[in-house]
């Protein structure tokens, strides 16, 4: 059987893991930390962007607008959170307007249908706390929004009952050639491939620059954002993007999946690849453009903040494809509108891959994944039916969210489970709430001692080096 | 659907004085609904000394103090369940429940004290910059890690915040062999009680840096160090001050909010400066028959006046009970002039009350003023207070000429007043 | 002179006290005689209560927590606390359990404040 080891296990990674699955081949993912999701794809705006933004010609605007429309059916598949809620451009001067103009025909060019542009007014009868500032927005209802790490998430889930093996804490320090790949990790592991598939994000350069001689450069570009209480009341139903003015390019307002507003991010190159600090310039920078848009934010309305790092390529567009070493592949400088483009990069990619191995097809292959079921959207009935079933699902642990223990000892039990609390609280939601996990923390590090076998000592926020006790009390 | 006449959802300090004083006031069908597998709520790991001079005229830790309560509420033979977290409140009085033993459960309650107590103002509540790493707690979420569960959060400590949690987890965490090296205060004054600085912190000689904040985490798997700063009066960080502190632990300790996200289900008007619901002189909220007491209506400085304060929710939950539906005509209470709020806002002219107490916090520290009660522009109430500080609530007293006073008037303000 | 912030009420007197004769410490700075009560004796001899945790074996819950039956001299309270190490309760454990008896020979015992149940 043919072996392919994929690089990260972003979205990308995930995504092609899964896709892959469909085919009969040996396909291993190694991830540097102790999940999937641990990089660009936990922190980002989780927008399926409708690709009027995206310059015509390029493989942005391209696999934007094949991604686009595959959520639909691919959430449902997978069981994880999209909603198609429409995107607004606001436009802040009427000197903007063709710059407005601009985008709309180049959404057009693209491909892009329903885009219209709405004038003022009219632009506040759809979203009413829109600022008074606003002469005219583009419309764009084909955008949606996407939990992106439960996306990543249920791919890797989906790939992992098919048949794909996963591999954390496994950073890549090396990779040879002698008759096939060989992939060595710093802890001294090694592995084989016939052909290696490089979805290091931010590190993909890196990765590339191991193997060929045509050198990449990703830049890191650092994106800080806030998040809202759940109870802020409405502040928009739609994603609202600034159109770029002379201030620079703007930042964007949205409703999350789960019903919190998301403001950001900036936009910063940043030496340091693994720093996803946040710093009260970004911050800053964030809020007072955000109420340029909404001007009735309040900072009590906070309850977190986080950035994200973009593979931002030098070069501009997606590097996707085969590279000059037969057998190396790469998909690198996924930057937005990345996440959109994921599940149609991932079929090309399983194609192009498949072709190239001549890969025979997985007869066993099943699209289904199922997700946690999640107690606080189910009806009373059903909350019935659940507790009747496991009464864990009686044992409320995160007040905030309503999660409970019989979720988040399913989120650790299950294909490639949870293994620390970031783990727990991206497939549950433990700890998301107003209070930050301040009351939920040791309980779900009893569960997850419990679960996992190990001692409370040695349960960690996300892997090596972040334990949360350092001993015995007496 | 099972019917009681009243139904307290928390089993913390306000929850067991209400369901006591309700007990005695005459009334038998009472059930307590608590999340945690204990009675007595946050007292629990409260393991410290200093609660009780009011109630008991000695002084207790917090396992004891709540420990007499619930005494009190298991001699009396008073129904709870434990583990059973309320998921929905109505303004119809329905309450929805959840638990492993009872799995979903419907109550129908002729009235409901919600005795929810209050959370900690988490990190991303006050905007702090830098790395996401292990290592930065809330103070009680510590102070439950260390006294409950029995583990050590840390060997160096930085505390942002000097309210009492912060200062008792200072003394706490020396105790337990951690050095903490400094606490930070955004103010120029603690909102923590001058007992505690002196003996959790001058004791050990722990340095509280006044009107400094943490302006940056560092850290990758752990917290290495934080950074702190002064703060202009506006109270923007001095970046020309920062200062680097090597830790491995933050706690902090920068404030508490009610927890009201079942007052809002069931329609309760909430006050934006508490938190808490708005309640009349009987503790009941703008919903009929829904009551609320302890920190859940505004944070207490200690836990004796929480009692005092669920005991009249008690008492008038079950005169509510008793006598159904009372048309009430209120006299608005409001303050202003130092007084940041006052509690309850609003007293009904139809009150059988003979004396009625008046709580409230300012907002700096003030000397030499007066607290002042005007009704209509008359001063009814004076009382001279040397120096008043917003870490600890004021009381005022009123009695019945006051009251009758109050009843005539259309609004009563509280204020500070030069002496 | 030592400075102390007085702690009998809200008020917080800055209090001044010298006690080069500890027979007959002067105090400023306070504004009722409590003021000067509590400086003297902290001057002379200082106390306080010390509370802490205890492994508890068997029980619902891992810790009780403890307190010195009085209050102990300040100086004492380190050593107190390394008396509670090593030291664990079997379950049932009742309030007013003693823990350790006659703490440093200061003739106070640390007892339970929390009761725990069996498991």
């Amino acid at each position: 059987m043919k072996k392919i080891i994929i690089i990260g296990a972003g979205v990308i990674g995930c995504s092609i893991a899964r896709e892959l699955s469909r085919y009969d081949a040996s396909v291993l993912v190694l991830e540097s930390n102790n999940d999937v999701a641990c990089g660009t794809s936990k922190a980002n705006s989780g927008i399926v962007h409708a690709g009027f933004d995206a310059k015509p010609g390029t493989l942005k605007a391209k696999f934007n607008i094949l991604g686009n429309p595959m959520f639909d059916r691919l959430s449902k598949e997978l069981d994880f959170p999209f909603k198609r809620i429409g995107a607004m451009v606001l436009c802040f001067s009427e000197q903007d307007f063709p710059a407005l103009t601009e985008l709309y025909q180049k959404g057009i060019k693209n491909g892009v249908e329903g885009l219209e542009v709405l004038m003022g007014d009219k632009v506040r009868e759809l979203e009413p706390y829109v600022s008074d500032k606003v002469v005219a927005a583009l419309v764009a209802p084909t955008s949606g929004i996407v939990g992106p790490y439960e996306m990543t998430i249920a791919y890797a889930e989906n790939a992992y009952t098919n048949g794909v093996s996963f591999e954390f804490n496994k950073k890549v320090t090396s990779i040879k050639q002698s008759g096939e790949w060989i992939v060595e990790c710093e802890d001294g592991s090694s592995y084989s491939a016939d052909l290696v598939i490089n979805c290091a994000g931010v590190f993909a350069d890196e990765i590339n620059n191991m193997v060929c001689d045509d050198k990449m450069k990703i830049v890191a570009r650092k994106g800080e954002y806030m998040l809202l209480d759940k109870t802020s009341g409405y502040i928009a139903g739609k994603t609202l993007f600034q159109l770029p003015t002379a201030m620079g390019k703007g930042i964007l307002v949205s409703p999350t999946t789960h019903g919190n507003i998301l403001l950001g991010p900036t936009a910063v190159d940043v030496d340091d690849k693994a720093c996803t600090s946040t710093t009260v310039e970004g911050l800053n920078d964030a809020f007072s453009k955000a109420c340029m848009s909404v001007p009735t934010f309040n900072k009590r309305m906070v309850i977190t903040q986080f950035s994200g790092l973009r593979a931002h390529n030098v070069d501009g567009d997606f590097v996707i494809g085969m590279s000059a070493k037969q057998g190396f592949y790469n998909v690198a400088g996924i930057e937005s509108p990345g996440l959109t483009s994921a599940p149609a990069i991932a079929v090309h990619v399983a194609k192009e891959v498949a072709e190239h191995l001549a890969l025979g097809v997985n007869a066993d292959f099943n699209p289904i994944r199922k997700g946690i079921k999640q107690f606080s959207t189910m009806s009373d009935d059903e909350r019935e039916k659940a507790i009747a079933e496991n009464p864990l699902y009686g044992k409320v642990v995160c007040r905030c969210e309503v999660v409970t223990e019989g979720e988040i000892v399913d989120s650790i039990n299950r294909p490639l489970g949870a293994r620390d609390l970031d783990g727990v609280k991206r497939r549950t939601r433990a700890g998301m709430g107003r209070c930050q996990s301040g009351f939920c923390t040791s309980r779900i590090m009893e569960i997850l001692s419990r679960e996992l076998g190990i001692d409370m000592q040695d349960v960690t926020k996300f892997g090596k080096g972040s334990n949360l006790l350092i001993g015995r009390v007496k | 659907m099972i019917e009681k006449n009243l139904i307290i959802i928390g089993g913390g300090p306000a929850g067991l004085a209400a369901a006591k004083a309700a007990y005695d006031e005459g009334e038998r069908d009472i059930l307590i609904l608590e999340r945690e597998q204990n009675l007595g709520g946050i007292l629990n790991q409260c393991i410290h000394n200093g609660f009780g001079l009011h109630t008991f005229k000695e002084e207790l830790t917090g396992p004891e103090y709540a420990g007499r309560y619930v005494k009190e509420v298991v001699a009396r033979g008073i129904e709870y369940k434990l583990g059973a977290t309320v998921i929905n409140v109505t303004k119809d009085k329905v309450i929805t429940c959840v638990s492993e033993a009872e799995g979903l459960a419907k109550y129908k309650a002729k009235a409901i004290i919600l005795a929810c107590g209050c959370r900690e103002r988490p990190r991303g509540g006050i905007n702090i910059a830098g790395s996401r790493c292990a290592g930065i707690f809330s103070a009680g979420t510590a102070q439950k890690l260390v006294n409950i569960d029995g583990y050590m959060v840390g060997k160096e400590v930085v505390i942002l915040g000097s309210g009492d949690i912060g200062l008792i987890m200072a003394r706490r965490m020396t105790f337990e062999g951690a050095k903490v090296k400094a606490v930070v205060e955004l103010m120029p004054y603690s909102s923590g009680l001058n007992r505690n600085i002196v003996q959790c912190l001058n004791d050990f000689d722990i340095p509280l840096k006044f009107s400094h904040t943490v302006v940056d985490i560092n850290g990758e798997g752990r917290v290495s160090s934080v950074v702190i700063a002064q703060v202009d009066e506006k109270l923007n960080p001095i970046m020309s001050t920062a200062e680097e502190i090597k830790c491995d632990t933050l706690l902090l300790s920068v404030g508490l909010l009610p927890e009201n996200e079942l007052s809002k289900m069931a329609g309760v008007e909430l006050s934006p400066i508490t938190g808490g619901g708005i309640v009349d002189d009987d503790m009941m909220t703008g919903v009929e028959g829904i009551f609320q007491c302890g920190n859940i209506l505004h944070v207490h400085d200690l836990v004796d006046f929480v009692s005092e304060e669920s005991d009249l929710a008690g008492r008038r939950a079950v005169a509510y009970i008793r006598n159904g539906k009372i048309s009430k005509d209120y006299v608005d209470v409001s303050a202003t002039g130092g007084v940041r709020y006052v509690v309850p806002q609003k007293i009904s002219r139809q009150t059988d009350c003979a004396t009625l107490k008046l709580k409230m916090r300012v907002a700096n520290v003030f000397r030499n003023k007066r607290l002042v009660v005007e009704a209509d522009g008359e001063e009814i109430f004076s009382k001279k207070r040397p120096v008043v500080a917003p870490g600890e609530m004021e009381t005022i007293s009123l009695n019945a000429t006051h009251l009758d006073k109050i009843k005539k008037a259309s609004k009563v303000v509280v204020s500070l007043k030069e002496a | 002179m030592k400075e102390m912030i007085c702690i009998c009420c809200p008020m917080g007197c800055h209090l001044q006290v010298d006690a080069s004769d500890l027979s007959n410490i002067k105090v400023t700075g306070n504004t009722c005689p409590r003021g000067e009560k509590y400086a003297k004796d902290e001057m002379v001899c200082p106390k306080r209560m010390v509370t802490s945790v205890v492994r508890v074996n068997g029980g619902t819950i891992n810790m009780t927590s403890v307190k010195t039956s009085e209050s102990i001299e300040k100086k004492l309270i380190f050593d107190a606390l390394d008396t509670l190490k090593g030291i664990t309760l079997d379950a049932p454990v009742h309030e007013g359990d003693v823990a350790v008896k006659n703490v440093c020979g200061s003739g106070v015992d640390f007892v339970v404040t929390k009761n725990v149940p069996k498991k």
